[in-house]
């Protein structure tokens, strides 16, 4: 059983013909056959909308329901119901230790990377449990991507070899071109592509922040994530690179769903299409973005916007 | 540049449910590179377990009173002690000390409070390289030195544990001194306090328990070396001696030569000295480091 | 501004008490501390310069021949240090080889696989390996290991791979094969701390990025942790390496001492710092003592070779890290395993 291919075989074939010298335009492919009946482990527990199984197209959606995570005995986040529309960018906002980040490190399982931290409660992707007794974590945090808040391609490999290294994990043996042509195809929707085709086998770390950061993005969606999380990503980025990843948020949601943590309001009310305020564990107020920021219901939400505290 | 609008990608498995063989088999990769260095973990802690077990279950039977205040029987003749070796060792680790730790101390002062960046460097760099030489090389130095022409004495003895001692109790005194914030200096300055004052009144008193827990693995290190006794302090009567003008025995000397005679009773008693030499070790390290725990939490470093 | 005087200077001390003892107290603390710097700095230099000096006699009559001869007779005046150089570089090597690939396990295991509650107690134990005085390791092996490898593992060794000159039978159960063994365990737990703490300088991010895109445990291992702490994992190495070249006591009680190369590494041996050690109880020429102290003179040059590449190694990386952001550097840690 493999996931399913993103493109057919003859346009492997074309693109790693083609010399990679310029940057284009790749089309998706439209659709294509789905493949053969495939058996699927459905349990109990794991599928609650069995409708999004219907038609097999990932709806690229994500719930949380009743979500709790712990650090040790301490309790960081307090039974929280979430839902992120696909293709859609929500930002979560929210004082510094109401437990954002705790909270999107829950849903790509990287929470439970720090020793003595758990989660509770259920975190769905198009219906199926994340934290469900079939599913591989490893299998998670390839649909669910995540850039983080300091820039940080592997300083051992270069711009090319970033890129590329989660597409190696997959173990499958990839011929050099199918390869290149991916890492290609994710530094152009990263942005990143125009500024370093010529200089692919260069360190990482070389770059700027901004472009860091992009290298990151682009690390994230060569794998093909359904979503991609991102804590805070240009707090470490001048004003120009954020605006820069901005912009590239706004494309990228077509082809994912993002959910971004930021402290900057600003920044929320410019890229999300929904904004979910968090306090204290708890989520107080999710909503179209306009009305978080103009027309808040809750009074806490109108005090943290208006800027009385966090 | 910007993709074309997404089509949905090709229904199929759910993704997080499509197993794949290469995910398997990754899995199985993982499971025994884990399982490699777990093992390797265990083979360690259970190599230290079977010695200290020998020599608990060994030399056990031999300790008794005798074994603590007698000196050693008579060539073929049973029973004694090593009531010489312990008084030897103490002496010679007493006066090792007495040396080492004073200019120890002086040095991770000069390196921390007084010297240029450059030449602290310099002086660490060859405390570094001291540290480096075979504790065998330096007993044949302190032969040269001290015993050519002369006699093995407890002096040469002593000495020779110093040098090994010098750069344990530099370094960790360069480091505790260092760890001194640097307000704490400025504040006492700036009440017109002069520098020697106070370095001598305030830095180390407030590092006062790191510099002891430095001599005290110090101490020992050496407690246990045989290779720089063996050319300088190491042929002695089987009297308690007080003299230092003459070898002094030690324990871990008479542990050396005991391990290599073949009778039974004489391998009785190193396993003894053994088990008093690794309880007096283990003994000075955990008081090392419970010293040590505290002063780290009082100066607040983190790690 | 109009001519005053400037106010008369007052000497100010904390306890009202002007006096030439204080204004003396700092360059007479700097003078003993300097003093003290400066007579550490003289010893080493007489360290190396004394050694050199009572192999004098032996350099004279043998010049670099000495390093290639094999042969250590007493009786008819002829001395070399080929076989002790041999024996040293076998045992050293290969107790390396197996220590290093077992210290970075340990490493892995203190730093990601053990749980919390397990790591601090297990890497005391670790520690308390490097404790353990050599002679009583020595001793250990003379009356528990060595006849236990001599009774079940060499039979097997020598009933499978018997025909390789490397395991050809030997009747002692003493030789190569104890001492490297010795010589692993007293390695294992140095190289294991200072990769320990190089594991522990890898970034959290670089270790979540790489689990986050997907990656087992292991593989973000090879792929993040193992690059980074490269250099650190040789300059951990070749520490632990001087030490193994160094160790006289623990290697000569289980060597069986005999002058001589031989494949096998059942066959007895002997090492420059254990034939040194071996000779302690009386030389019988002043040509064997000066003899000794140029074996010694070898050892210390390759000591100091060993411990001046692993701190170079060390530092670049150090260097290199430093450059990368503010993170603890390790030639402290470095240091601190050589103790």
């Amino acid at each position: 059983m493999t996931p399913p291919e993103r493109h057919t075989e003859q346009q492997d074939a074309e693109m790693s013909e083609q010399p990679l010298q310029q940057p284009r335009i790749i089309p998706r492919p439209a659709g294509e056959q789905p493949p053969a009946a495939q058996e699927t482990v459905i349990t109990p527990d794991t599928v609650t909308r069995p409708e999004a199984l219907a038609d097999g197209a990932p709806t690229r959606t994500v719930q949380l329901e009743g979500l709790r995570a712990f650090y040790g005995r301490a309790e960081q986040v307090k039974g929280l119901d979430l839902e992120f529309k696909a293709n859609e960018v929500t930002a979560i906002i929210g004082p510094s230790g109401c437990g954002k980040s705790t909270m999107i490190r829950c849903i790509n399982r990287m929470h439970e990377e720090v020793p003595g931290a758990h989660a509770e409660g259920r975190v769905l992707l198009d219906g199926v449990d994340v934290y469900g007794q079939s599913v591989d974590v490893v299998a998670v945090r390839r649909a669910i991507g995540m850039v983080f808040q300091k820039p940080n391609p592997f300083p051992t490999m270069s711009i090319f070899e970033n890129v590329a290294a989660g597409m190696r994990l997959t173990g499958t043996r990839r011929r050099g071109g199918e390869l290149r042509a991916r890492v290609e195809r994710a530094l152009v929707d990263a942005g990143l592509w125009d500024e370093v085709a010529d200089r692919l086998s260069e360190p990482g770390v070389g770059l700027s922040g901004g472009q860091q950061q992009r290298l990151c993005i682009a690390r994230s969606l060569a794998v093909d994530p359904e979503v991609i999380l991102m804590d805070e990503p240009c707090s470490a980025l001048d004003p120009v690179a954020t605006l820069k990843i901005e912009e590239l948020i706004d494309e990228l949601k077509q082809r994912v769903t993002i959910v971004i943590v930021t402290h900057n309001m600003q920044q929320a009310a410019r890229v999300a299409d929904r904004t979910a305020f968090m306090l204290d564990g708890r989520l107080v107020e999710v909503g179209p973005t306009q009305e978080i920021f103009t027309n808040p219901k809750d009074p806490r939400t109108e005090e943290y916007v208006t800027g009385k505290f966090g | 540049m910007s993709t074309a609008g997404a089509a949905p990608p090709p229904p199929g498995a759910h993704p997080l449910l499509a197993g794949s063989p290469g995910l398997r088999r990754r899995k199985l990769v993982n499971r025994t590179m884990e399982s490699t260095a777990t093992l390797a973990a265990l083979i360690a802690v259970a190599v230290l377990a079977i010695v200290i077990a020998s020599v608990l279950i060994k030399g056990v039977s031999a300790i008794n009173l005798d074994f603590f205040i007698k000196s050693p029987a008579p060539f073929g003749q049973s029973g004694g002690g090593i009531a010489n070796s312990i008084v030897g060792t103490a002496l010679l680790v007493a006066m090792a000390s007495v040396l080492a730790v004073p200019v120890g101390i002086l040095v991770g002062i000069h390196t921390s409070e007084f010297a240029r960046p450059s030449v602290a460097s310099a002086i660490r760099f060859a405390l570094d390289i001291l540290n480096g030489v075979p504790t065998i090389v330096t007993g044949i130095f302190v032969f040269g030195l001290l015993v050519v022409g002369h006699v093995q004495s407890g002096y040469a003895g002593a000495f020779a544990l110093a040098i090994i001692m010098l750069p344990i109790v530099a370094r960790s005194a360069h480091e505790v001194l260092s760890l001194v914030p640097s307000s704490l200096r400025e504040a006492s300055l700036a009440l017109g306090v002069r520098r020697w004052r106070t370095v001598l009144t305030i830095v180390v008193p407030t590092a006062a328990s790191g510099l002891v827990t430095g001599a005290l693995l110090a101490v020992a290190r050496v407690a246990g070396e045989t290779a720089p006794l063996l050319f300088t302090s190491s042929i002695a009567s089987n009297l308690v001696s007080t003299n230092p003008s003459q070898a002094f025995a030690s324990i871990p000397v008479s542990i050396f030569t005991l391990s290599e005679e073949a009778s039974p009773a004489a391998h009785a008693q190193a396993w003894a000295a053994a088990l008093l030499l690794i309880f007096l070790v283990v003994l000075l390290n955990v008081l090392a480091r419970s010293v040590f725990g505290r002063s780290q939490a009082r100066i607040g470093r983190t790690r | 501004m109009l001519g005053r005087e400037p106010a008369p200077r007052r000497a100010l001390t904390l306890r009202g008490r002007a006096g030439v003892a204080d204004r003396l107290g700092d360059p007479g603390l700097r003078l003993l501390t300097w003093l003290a710097s400066g007579a550490s700095m003289v010893l080493i230099a007489l360290l190396v310069y004394k050694v050199f000096d009572q192999a004098g006699e032996s350099i004279s009559h043998f010049g670099l021949g000495f390093v290639t001869a094999n042969v250590w007779n007493p009786v008819t005046r002829h001395f070399g240090a080929a076989s002790f150089i041999y024996g040293t570089a076998v045992s050293s090597l290969i107790a390396l080889l197996i220590a290093g690939p077992m210290s970075i396990a340990i490493a892995l295991f203190l730093t990601e696989l053990a749980p919390l509650r397990v790591r601090r107690p297990v890497a005391t134990l670790v520690e308390l390996l490097a404790a353990i005085p050599s002679v009583v390791l020595g001793l250990w092996g003379i009356i528990v290991m060595a006849p236990f490898l001599n009774n079940t593992l060499e039979p097997a060794l020598r009933s499978i791979l018997g025909w390789m000159p490397l395991f050809a039978g030997s009747a002692s159960p003493f030789g190569l094969l104890p001492a490297i063994l010795i010589l692993t365990i007293m390695t294992v737990p140095i190289v294991a701390a200072v990769t320990r703490e190089v594991f522990q300088t890898v970034p959290t991010e670089l270790k979540e990025s790489a689990l986050a895109l997907g990656s087992t445990r292991w593989e973000m291992v090879r792929m993040v942790i193992l690059p980074y702490a490269k250099s650190g994992i040789v300059g951990a190495s070749i520490l632990g390496l001087g030490r193994a070249l160094g160790e006289a006591i623990a290697v000569t009680q289980v060597i069986g001492d005999e002058t001589g190369i031989h494949a096998s590494l059942f066959a007895p041996a002997d090492t420059l710092a254990s034939r040194v050690a071996s000779t302690y109880q009386g030389a019988t020429s002043t040509l064997e003592i000066s003899s000794l102290a140029y074996l010694s003179a070898i050892l210390l040059v390759f000591a100091l070779i060993a411990n001046a590449i692993a701190r170079l190694i060390v530092r670049r990386s150090t260097l290199r890290m430093r450059a990368a952001g503010p993170r603890p550097g390790l030639a402290v840690t470095v240091a601190e395993a050589q103790v």
